[in-house]
């Protein structure tokens, strides 16, 4: 199985190119790059002029749902929405029912994303036993199943203890440590950002500092330890400025950022639509100006979309009531795509935030079209202007907030081991 | 302005001045029925009226019952506790169902803001929002209104102090943007921990002091103290809150001589007003309201079903 992507431009930051070339790929891996290679016979060519093409993508924070909230999400509809987003992996978050905090359920989502057969799907193990804050999981057992990183998600690690003792013990085996920052304390009850607009609609807040003291805290940590720690979806002025301060002393940290962070502020909340409710929540908009600051100086290190699908009756109740979270991978590229076009990021930028520094904070054998590498691509169109519509979504996921939205770039497509996944029509 | 031409009535933030008060004039037209031996008019004969109540109220809900039934409405009140609300059911599906009965006015009392919304754009009906959370209570900042404009002859340039738990009051969020839209100064007060962030973005003074508040004042009205919020460390007990917010004839001296006192009820007698300033008919007009709650849940009735039509 043969097949050349002719003519794109390439732009792989893993070895700092960005040219007009051609890719060949020979038994599902990257056999050549360069111009005017030679076509061997029996080769599928594919033209790529005006496409972009780059390491295929990778978005290192989603939620898959499965086991235990099918409904919302399986393994196999999150990885079909992966690679008609773009991404050809993605790492999975531990907050599944039972929760990921031994090897079985590792195994299992391993094996129904194999069965799946569309994106890699990478399972994040919890730090601790039903994510509970208390007793640690078994991180080297759990590696030797398939863990890539350790986290408790959603249920930041109060307990400062817990949190060093873990980042002393992942470090020796090579596992990354990721940490949601939320001073539970402070964040109680809360529904969205505390400001101006929390007080005119009556709802409880979480301040700024419910994130910034976490990650102030997860710092400390790491730079006592020496460990490396990678700080979950970012969205406060505040955190960018802890987290550049840290990385000036050389402190080991990473981190994230979403898409909705740098594109929707607390003013969308006004008509308590449940599409725009967030955990950490939407801020303001200096905060998203630091955001796209901290994009820019790399301070922040990757854009991942924090996919968390919900049903309809997840979201279709009071604003209170309601489930956090976007249906994100779908629409993830093409909203990051405008901070090329805002000119806050450079394409090669761009792709290293989704591709090659997702792959290099969580050690994955990917983000790079070097000869020999397994051949995940991801073609991008540039220039193609169309139109969020969630019913077309390949996630059980609809819960977005950019439905009807017009953007302009998008995957046209997505192969994982020189397979085509996605042809920019639909799943293969 | 003779006619109401939005489907609900979800906040006072979204009215315009002029449907402010066309509401309180209506209002003030239906005063008189009240006082009659035969208090009923047939205006909304045929009508029906749901009081949705999730939340407990005794006031608010027998103010909209007597309201619709003074207008010859049908009026059928639904509280959480009698309701299928216990067996799990879901808000929308308990108004698609009430929907399906055809009646002609919802009133919702829910204790999470923004519910009357999400009810709004689902059902056909006319939704009035009778206390979402602690975001709005649009008929009683009407009715605080009506009670000013009675009693002053005006709205535009008083002084309002608004004192005590202004962070979870639906009553002062309401009373902010009417007041402030019909042209009055609006100072509110509490202790810190009960001014929400951003506050004077509203349009409004804030301050931690009673005294500085009420000085000057035409109107001084006071809100409802939760006991439940000392748990939370709002505040240290009610003894202290008393001892500093509690208004009294001694700090009343402070506001104008002819100011007027309002409480939205229920009153903790001793802890948000001395009881001998809640009882002296030279200053406290708290029943008045009481009273003009009735024509102003009329006149919203009448309004959101054609008025004059």
């Amino acid at each position: 199985m043969k097949l050349i992507l002719k003519g794109g431009r390439v732009i792989d930051p893993s070895q700092n190119m960005d040219a007009t070339a051609d890719i060949l790929i020979e038994n599902g891996k990257i056999a050549a790059c360069g111009t005017d290679l030679q076509v061997p016979a029996d080769t599928e060519i594919i033209d790529a002029k005006g496409l972009i093409v780059t390491p295929g993508l990778i978005d290192m924070h989603v939620h898959l749902r499965e086991p235990g909230q099918e409904y919302k999400e399986t393994v196999a509809t999150g990885a079909a929405a992966a690679v008609a987003g773009g991404f050809s992996s993605v790492a999975c978050m531990p907050n599944t029912a039972p929760v990921n905090d031994n090897r079985s359920i590792t195994e299992f989502i391993a094996r129904r994303a194999s069965e799946a057969n569309l994106a890699r799907v990478y399972p994040i193990a919890s730090i601790s036993v039903g994510q509970e804050g208390k007793q640690m999981t078994e991180f080297a057992d759990l590696k030797d199943a398939g863990a890539v990183a350790l986290s408790d998600d959603g249920k930041p690690v109060m307990d400062a203890a817990l949190l060093r003792r873990t980042l002393e013990y992942a470090e020796s085996l090579g596992l990354t440590v990721i940490e949601h920052c939320e001073e539970s304390s402070l964040s109680a009850g809360g529904l969205m950002h505390e400001g101006y607009y929390s007080t005119i609609l009556g709802m409880r807040g979480i301040p700024s500092i419910a994130e910034e003291i976490m990650a102030h805290r997860d710092i400390l940590i790491a730079e006592y330890t020496g460990a490396h720690i990678h700080i979950a979806h970012v969205s406060t002025a505040g955190t960018v400025r802890i987290i550049r301060d840290a990385k000036k002393r050389g402190v080991r940290v990473t981190a994230e950022t979403a898409p909705h962070y740098f594109t929707l502020t607390d003013e969308s909340l006004t008509a308590y639509n449940t599409h725009f409710k967030v955990n950490p929540p939407l801020r303001e908009a200096s905060d998203i100006a630091a955001i796209k600051a901290g994009l820019a100086d790399g301070t922040l290190d990757a854009i991942a979309c924090d996919h968390a699908p919900h049903a309809r009756t997840d979201k279709e109740v009071e604003f209170e009531y309601a489930s956090n979270g976007i249906s994100g991978l779908e629409t993830s590229l093409g909203l990051s795509i405008k901070l090329v076009q805002e000119g806050i990021l450079s394409w090669p930028d761009l792709i290293a935030k989704m591709s090659c520094n997702p792959a290099r904070i969580l050690n994955l054998p990917a983000g790079t079209l070097a000869p020999g590498s397994p051949a995940d691509v991801t073609l991008i169109d540039p220039n193609r202007d169309w139109t969020v519509d969630v019913k077309a979504f390949c996630s059980r996921g609809k819960n977005s907030p950019f439905h009807g939205l017009t953007l302009s770039g998008r995957a046209v497509m997505t192969l994982v081991d020189g397979l085509i996944k996605y042809d920019g029509r639909g799943l293969r | 302005m003779t006619k109401l031409t939005k489907k609900d009535i979800l906040g006072i933030a979204d009215m315009t001045v002029d449907e402010i008060t066309l509401i309180l004039e209506t209002a003030e037209s239906f005063l008189e029925i009240s006082t009659r031996d035969i208090k009923k008019v047939p205006t909304l004969r045929g009508k029906s009226i749901i009081n949705l109540f999730y939340e407990a109220s005794t006031r608010t809900r027998t103010s909209f019952e007597i309201a619709g039934k003074r207008l010859s409405a049908d009026t059928i009140n639904i509280s959480a506790s009698t309701s299928s609300v216990v067996k799990g059911e879901t808000l929308i599906d308990t108004a698609r169902n009430l929907e399906a009965m055809n009646p002609d006015i919802i009133v919702l009392r829910h204790s999470a803001a923004g519910a009357p919304h999400l009810l709004a754009s689902l059902v056909r009906q006319s939704i009035i929002n009778a206390g979402d959370g602690a975001h709005e209570h649009p008929s009683q900042a009407l009715l605080d209104m009506m009670t000013i404009r009675e009693k002053k002859g005006r709205i535009a340039g008083l002084k309002v102090a608004l004192v005590g738990d202004i962070l979870h009051s639906r009553v002062a969020r309401s009373n902010i943007y009417g007041l402030t839209k019909m042209g009055a100064d609006v100072v509110v007060a509490g202790p810190a921990t009960m001014l929400p962030r951003d506050i004077e973005k509203m349009g409004v003074v804030a301050c931690t002091r009673l005294e500085e508040a009420i000085d000057g004042a035409d109107v001084v009205m006071m809100l409802r103290i939760q006991l439940e919020r000392q748990k939370q460390n709002i505040f240290p007990s009610l003894r202290e809150y008393a001892q500093r917010y509690c208004l009294n004839r001694a700090n009343l001296k402070l506001a104008k001589s002819d100011a007027i006192v309002m409480h939205p009820g229920p009153i903790n007698r001793g802890v948000e007003i001395s009881p001998d300033i809640a009882d002296d008919p030279d200053f406290s007009v708290i029943l008045d309201q009481v009273s003009n709650g009735v024509a102003v849940r009329m006149a919203l009735l009448y309004l959101l079903s054609g008025g004059n039509e």
